[in-house]
């Protein structure tokens, strides 16, 4: 395994507004979320991403600059609004963008979601900055979703512009710290949907702890017109959803090592 | 015709307990005494036989006819009544539950009596001609409800009625809305009910003949005559209902017979049947017991019932089919809630009438209502929610807060009018435009389309941007004016449907001494809003024409819009609807009725919005207005659970006559697996009730999917979709209406 002296990649510092307040830049919520997590999600989508994966459907959110600049409080609050409902139905869960670009933001929304509102917390991530971050911070974390986006190194960096390994290690980690998680893997014809990688994932994936999961997302354009609004060339225009027996084909590979796999 | 006797050696009551019910019309008491609640889940259920199937498809043949002509036949020779028509019959041999509105299925019966116009333009319309003889009956001797209506309207409300401030009032057909208690015909049978209806009549002779009393006295003789007349339309199919049922068959033959003859006299826009499911079950529990009954042959009874209730048909107007789009007749069937002890009411028959979508496939109608409590047993919210994901023909009401007021045995009236069943009634009042009401307060009464003065006594804004304090109370004002105008309207309406159009059937099968609701109601409620706080929030710029009618707007900034649970707004929503309904209850009522209002549009949101200008908010001219209590589409940006909590903050007291909201989910986007669904969207409905929703209906539909039925109608003969209120086939709404619920179902967000 390949060592790091250094961490890939940089956290955003934390950012306190004149009046002390922490804040961060957030690119929106929706308060329906049902596909991010268990059950009903809040889900806030943070901004500001390093990758830049071919299929990404929010390409609106990379710049971190472009978000909303948003008070702790405020969020906290806005997501108070549907405690009660979340607690029996689901929880949070902060996606982006890369949510762990503003660890420190993010950290203090889980700590009092956790701590004030009670709620289920989940982290929809890459991993890529994970090692940044001490294994506490993830104490105010109930759930990681993981995306691991291929498990060939350098299929990974055409694909995302990012090396694989921080999130391999990321996942062992987890493992070992025994955290819940659900891998969450996009597919995309002609891109990920090769035999042989995906066997290679899912004997990597069956030797982890804690996988509660693992989706196979399929890969979908409804991302497309973001890409023309920013003016960005969506380089995946002619590739199709998979097919069913496709998609089918794929879980079974999962299902195979008895992973729980939709 | 077979001649169906009854077997002697049963006594109607026998195994029944409860004593109450039995001196006197009690049916609520007969239920709470003898229903067997069920907690337990959908695996008991089974599916249809070959003889359902052989029936259904002979059914499904005749609506594929239908389709291609419009209207499959009409019986233009007779103006219609309890015992017009012959027996008819799709195939006699097959049917169990026999009965249908005239001599030949889906042939539509004519009821000139609610107007005769109407019934012409009806027949017209689909190129049937109208028999001479009904023709002079109505036209020379006989007056109709519509005329009296147009015999007593004022100026001003045929201006409302003409520039659309007010629509869809029941002025020219049945007011509907009216459900008569008919399980009382199979309990009691019809020898009881008269003699009691006798009894009431008799009561009334002590004192001076006052107005009240002479009214009541000819409704009771006519409400007699009616009963008199449902047990020879029983006795054309065979059958003697004087007496009780004695068997489940015969209890869901008896009350089909009593709503039967329902929806011969009358053709009301909405023809519920109230709340039968867990009535039938006793019997059906009682037959089992005793072997008379199976699963199978159980559930074959509730698919027959089901199968007649898919076939209710009206003849319409081309005019009508656009304020309520589809071909609707509200056979809504209320479902499941919980009684006042505690104990649910959900017994296994909710089970099998919702498991009709699948035996005989999806279909809107009956309009299957589920009186949603968070206590229900949590088998039967989650066979709800899997019913709703797999068929969208599923509307839900909070039984919480409606058995709070209405106790444990109203149902569901059309879309949202809950009604203690043969207790209560509704004068059914449409709806007016409260977004064309700020045009014109904003015109000082100007129609913004026409030009024409319609509110006389009002001076405009003038102004080059919009002042939220004089905006107001020159709204204020102009409700004032709308509310005085429409309860004429209503009043007159309703005097003359009495008078001219009783409902003699669905009130004989009511008590005596009734409460009586003024139902108005409200559209336009989300444009309303938004565009106060378009006004308040940011800057609105009017654009006015030559003559100085403000004719658009320009909005410089920003406002919070209704449907992201933002109280800036969502307490202008509320406002609104507490401040119309105040208005509405200084006013003296017909029949000292209690005012209620709705905020419901059916799927007249097209047609209002066709009607109204631009407006302040940035909706455009002609533009839809969102279906009933619903956001604007596109506005509520924060996902659904917000926007349903916008919705949920409408005060229901301040709307009693229901608050009606539709959501659509994709089944990809309610979560990854069918249990994660099933789950998510329980959780859901118990959320929206808990935080005092009322009503919502569930769509989980792909955008696909509807795309390519709007193409290929034929290959999606059953695709339901609910809109405001009712179900409706997809395939048998308008190109515009289609694209409507398209582009306010699946606006992408990011």
């Amino acid at each position: 395994m390949q060592h790091h002296v250094k961490p890939h990649g940089v956290i955003a510092p934390a950012s306190v507004d004149e009046s002390g307040k922490l804040s961060g830049f957030i690119h929106s919520f929706d308060t329906g979320g049902a596909v991010d997590g268990p059950g009903m999600r809040f889900v806030l989508f943070v901004s500001g991403c390093q990758f830049q994966c071919l299929y990404c459907h929010n390409p609106d959110t990379w710049k971190m600059h472009n978000g909303k600049m948003t008070h702790v409080d405020d969020i906290v609050a806005e997501i108070a609004k549907y405690a009660h409902f979340l607690r029996f139905a689901g929880g949070l869960t902060i996606s982006g963008g890369e949510p762990l670009m503003q660890a420190y933001f993010i950290g203090e929304i889980f700590y009092r979601v956790k701590h004030e509102l009670k709620l289920h917390t989940a982290l929809d991530t890459q991993g890529f900055l994970a090692e940044h971050l001490e294994d506490d911070w993830f104490e105010n974390v109930d759930l990681v979703l993981l995306d691991i986006k291929h498990i060939d190194l350098e299929k990974y960096e055409a694909l995302t512009s990012k090396p694989l390994q921080p999130t391999l290690d990321f996942a062992r980690r987890l493992s070992a710290m025994k955290k819940p998680m659900w891998i969450r893997y996009v597919l995309v014809p002609g891109y990920t949907d090769d035999f042989n990688d995906v066997e290679k994932l899912a004997d990597f994936i069956a030797t982890l702890h804690g996988v509660e999961r693992v989706e196979v997302l399929p890969f979908h354009k409804m991302g497309e017109h973001k890409w023309d609004d920013l003016g960005l060339n969506f380089h995946l225009k002619d590739v199709s959803p998979p097919s069913p027996e496709l998609l089918n084909r794929v879980i079974g590979q999962f299902q195979k090592r008895g992973l729980f796999t939709c | 015709m077979k001649i169906h006797e009854t077997d002697i050696s049963l006594e109607a009551w026998r195994g029944f307990v409860g004593n109450e019910w039995q001196n006197g019309v009690a049916v609520r008491d007969f239920i709470q005494a003898n229903y067997t609640p069920y907690v337990g889940d959908d695996s008991f259920l089974v599916s249809s036989t070959p003889r359902t199937q052989q029936l259904w498809n002979k059914v499904t043949a005749l609506i594929a006819a239908e389709r291609i002509k419009g209207v499959l036949d009409v019986s233009a020779d007779i103006g219609t009544s309890i015992i017009a028509h012959d027996a008819g019959y799709i195939d006699e041999n097959l049917e169990l539950i026999v009965g249908l509105q005239t001599d030949a299925p889906l042939k539509r019966a004519i009821v000139p009596n609610g107007g005769l116009r109407m019934v012409q333009s009806g027949l017209e319309a689909y190129g049937f001609k109208l028999d001479a003889n009904v023709e002079t009956a109505f036209g020379l001797y006989r007056k109709d409800h519509n005329q009296g209506v147009f015999d007593v309207y004022s100026p001003d409300i045929l201006a409302c009625r003409k520039s659309g401030i007010i629509t869809g009032l029941p002025d020219a057909y049945g007011r509907g809305r009216i459900v008569g208690d008919y399980r009382r015909v199979a309990l009691y049978g019809v020898d009881f009910l008269i003699k009691d209806k006798k009894r009431e009549k008799s009561e009334l002779d002590v004192g001076e003949f006052s107005e009240t009393i002479l009214r009541t006295r000819e409704e009771l003789s006519e409400q007699i005559r009616a009963l008199a007349e449902l047990k020879q339309m029983a006795l054309k199919y065979g059958f003697d209902i004087s007496q009780s049922a004695k068997t489940a068959q015969e209890a869901i033959q008896w009350t089909y017979f009593g709503y039967l003859a329902a929806i011969k006299e009358q053709n009301g826009a909405a023809m519920s049947i109230g709340r039968i499911s867990s009535f039938l079950d006793i019997y059906i529990e009682r037959d089992i017991q005793e072997g008379r009954l199976n699963e199978t042959a159980a559930q074959e009874l509730i698919d027959d019932l089901v199968i007649k209730l898919r076939m209710v048909r009206f003849l319409r107007t081309p005019e009508y089919d656009q304020l309520f789009s589809g071909d609707p007749t509200w056979v809504t069937e209320s479902i499941g809630g919980m009684s006042e002890d505690g104990r649910t009411l959900v017994t296994k028959n909710s089970f099998r009438v919702l498991n009709t979508l699948y035996n005989l496939g999806a279909a809107p109608e009956p309009n299957l209502t589920v009186l949603w409590s968070v206590k229900m047993p949590q088998g039967f919210k989650e066979f709800c929610s899997k019913v709703s994901i797999e068929t969208s023909a599923i509307q839900y009401e909070s039984d919480d807060l409606m058995r709070e007021h209405w106790g444990d045995d109203y149902a569901i009236a059309c879309c949202v009018s809950a009604m203690r069943v043969g207790k209560q009634m509704q004068f059914f009042g449409a709806r007016c435009n409260l977004a064309k009401t700020m045009l014109y307060a904003i015109n000082g009464g100007v129609d913004e389309k026409s030009g024409v003065k319609i509110a006389h006594g009002f001076t405009p804004i003038t102004s080059e941007y919009l002042d939220y304090d004089e905006v107001i109370v020159k709204f204020d004002s102009m409700m004032d004016w709308l509310a005085t105008t429409y309860v004429k309207a209503l009043n007159a309406i309703h005097y003359m449907h009495d008078k001219y159009h009783y409902e003699r059937i669905e009130m004989a099968l009511h008590d005596r001494d009734i409460l009586r609701t003024m139902a108005c109601g409200i559209a336009g409620l989300s444009v309303a809003a938004d565009s106060l706080s378009a006004i308040k929030y940011a800057k609105v710029k009017v654009i006015r024409d030559e003559n100085g009618i403000a004719t658009d707007f320009e909005i410089e900034g920003e406002y919070p819009a209704y449907g992201n649970d933002d109280d800036r707004v969502d307490q202008l929503a509320v406002w609104l609807v507490e401040t119309f309904m105040d208005k509405i209850r200084r006013h003296k009522m017909y029949r000292d009725s209690t005012p209620t209002q709705s905020v419901l549009t059916i799927t007249s949101n097209v047609v209002y919005g066709k009607k109204t200008g631009n407006t302040p908010d940035g909706r455009r001219s002609g533009e839809p207005f969102a279906p009933g209590a619903n956001p604007m589409s596109g506005r509520d940006t924060s996902g659904f659970v917000a926007s349903g909590a916008s919705v949920a903050k409408l005060p229901y007291d301040a709307a009693l006559d229901g608050i009606s909201w539709t959501a659509t989910s994709t089944p990809d986007s309610l979560g990854h697996t069918i249990a994660d669904r099933v789950t998510n969207l329980t959780n859901c409905l118990d959320g929206f009730c808990g935080a005092n929703g009322f009503h919502v209906n569930v769509n989980v539909l792909n955008k696909d999917t509807l795309l390519d039925a709007m193409n290929h109608p034929e290959n999606y003969p059953q695709l339901t979709i609910r809109v405001s209120g009712y179900a409706v086939n997809f395939i048998k709404l308008s190109h515009e209406q289609q694209l409507d619920v398209i582009n306010r179902t699946f606006h992408i967000h990011s």
